[in-house]
């Protein structure tokens, strides 16, 4: 069965999260991930938004954070302080998904700007929540489409911490939350050094090269000793997240969908 | 509080040079509220909103506002706010002085400001650069466990507006669904003006936690039904998510986006 780079993406981020996650979800492809899971090998999982909506179920994805689809299908709908300081700070969401326009080596996000911030080339739409999702979620996925200028040396704005300009920082902040334990791109598949905390290519999609990866990374990308090859999407998983796409697709009346 | 029309509601309670925060969380937003801000060629307003929108995209973009408070400029699954992009990278149709926090800030940040508090503290901006670009967000030491915490001044704008589903004849409003940060900017705020899709002699059955807004909270309190198109409103309308995603095409040149402000907002 044939399938996109995109679709490799999401099954991949899917396959991450588990029955027991308390999952802190953000709109594009995270919510089309955590949704996958929980429509394929993780039914009990417990998805957040920021717009307040525990335990949703979505039957199509929202186009929006807010998406009235969130509240209909929720366990209940708290306010937004409330789900930031009680569900977040206070340390019970086990798993945060996050993105931006530019990563670096360890992980560290940005989304504000591109270019100087007082005079920016790209005025990005910011934080959002992310900066302290970063923080306040027992560990963070990333999830990417590579490219040489979004897989940065050198970030322009660090909105939201990964392992820091250090790859230390969280230890010396005294965070306690992990951090970018997983990093999934249309490419391949990262994670953290456990020495350095950079992230190191651990697993190539079907048909990726290290060549590849290379060449859509800016900084000296590195490849653990022994490398996997992610497993091909099943028929299955291709199914429901097909289904998943054709009904939101219909649902917000337009084409384009959420990825 | 009084039962307003719209345009004297912001007639009497939106000043130039006012803070004024339109909240809603992407549900409920109060466009016609703030359609009415930019008829009524309202300037130098420091704009206050966690998710600025299309409302802030509009009236950014027809010069009502000096400074923008915000955590998250985007349309929602769409991309830009292609308004306050031209207004902070090119100054257009004036500068735009922009104040930036995260969710969480500006939550806690409402949160204080309702709760009579001078300050918000949280577990917050750790290692980001936000700190650096921002003045108002600083950090204190816990007296008690000699943490590092987040703090960012309250909330307390002149005027805060939001959206609801009901009023009743003495002016409580009743808000279901999503309810965002709309409580806590209304007690937050000075003055606060409430539209709602309709008034009703009673709210009927409820939940005994149901989300109400007692009249004497507000300071008016405005008949607008669709007002928070199209964004949407909970047991009324869904969102118009089609304009949304054609949102992008209207406001990315100015031209396009003045003749659709001329069209459908100003006559």
């Amino acid at each position: 069965m044939t399938y996109t780079a995109a679709e490799m993406m999401t099954v991949a981020a899917a396959r991450a999260l588990g029955n027991g996650d308390i999952c802190f979800v953000g709109i594009g492809l995270p919510s089309a991930a955590c949704n996958l899971a929980r429509l394929t090998h993780a039914p009990r999982i417990h998805l957040i938004y920021e717009s307040g909506t525990l335990g949703t179920r979505p039957e199509v994805l929202p186009l929006s954070i807010g998406d009235g689809e969130l509240c209909e299908t929720a366990l209940t709908t708290v306010t937004v302080p409330e789900v930031f300081r009680y569900w977040l700070q206070g340390g019970r969401i086990t798993v945060g998904f996050l993105s931006g326009a530019q990563v670096d080596r360890f992980g560290n996000l940005n989304s504000t700007v591109i270019g100087d911030y007082a005079k920016p080339k790209v005025r990005l739409p910011g934080s959002g929540g992310a900066t302290e999702i970063a923080t306040g979620c027992g560990q963070i996925f990333i999830v990417m489409r590579h490219g040489a200028r979004s897989f940065v040396k050198q970030l322009d704005f660090l909105t939201s911490l990964g392992h820091g300009r250090t790859g230390r920082e969280r230890q010396e902040l005294g965070i306690r939350t992990k951090g970018p334990v997983l990093l999934v791109s249309d490419l391949c598949i990262m994670r953290p050094d456990p020495e350095t905390n950079e992230l190191v290519v651990t697993s190539l999609h079907p048909g990726i090269t290290c060549a590849r990866v290379r060449e859509n990374t800016s900084w000296d990308v590195r490849f653990a000793e022994t490398m996997a090859e992610t497993a091909p999407p099943a028929a299955m998983e291709l199914e429901v997240l097909r289904n998943l796409h054709a009904r939101t697709a219909r649902a917000h009346r337009a084409a384009g969908g959420s990825e | 509080m009084e039962f307003l029309n719209l345009q004297d509601a912001i007639a009497r309670h939106v000043e130039d040079g006012d803070q004024v925060a339109l909240e809603g969380f992407t549900h409920l937003i109060p466009f016609a509220a703030g359609h009415e801000i930019i008829r009524q060629g309202r300037r130098d307003l420091t704009l206050i909103r966690m998710t600025p929108d299309l409302i802030y995209d509009q009236m950014i973009g027809m010069g009502t506002a000096r400074k923008l408070v915000f955590s998250w400029g985007g349309n929602p699954g769409v991309g830009s706010l292609h308004r306050l992009r031209d207004a902070v990278e090119c100054g257009w149709p004036a500068p735009l002085e922009i104040v930036e926090h995260s969710h969480a800030a500006m939550a806690n940040a409402y949160e204080a400001g309702a709760s009579g508090m001078p300050c918000a503290l949280f577990h917050g901006y750790l290692g980001s650069d936000l700190p650096r670009v921002n003045g108002d967000i600083r950090f204190v030491e816990c007296p008690f466990t000699g943490e590092s915490l987040a703090c960012v001044p309250a909330f307390r704008p002149d005027v805060a507006i939001i959206h609801a589903q009901k009023a009743d004849r003495e002016g409580n409003v009743l808000i279901e669904g999503i309810v965002g940060v709309q409580k806590e900017a209304v007690l937050a705020a000075r003055r606060a003006v409430v539209t709602v899709e309709e008034l009703v002699d009673d709210f009927g059955p409820r939940s005994s936690n149901a989300v109400i807004m007692p009249g004497w909270t507000l300071s008016a309190v405005v008949v607008a039904p669709h007002g928070a198109c199209p964004s949407y409103a909970h047991g009324y309308y869904s969102r118009d998510n089609a304009f949304y995603i054609a949102w992008d095409r209207i406001a990315r040149e100015r031209e396009s986006f003045l003749a659709w402000m001329r069209e459908n907002v100003l006559r």
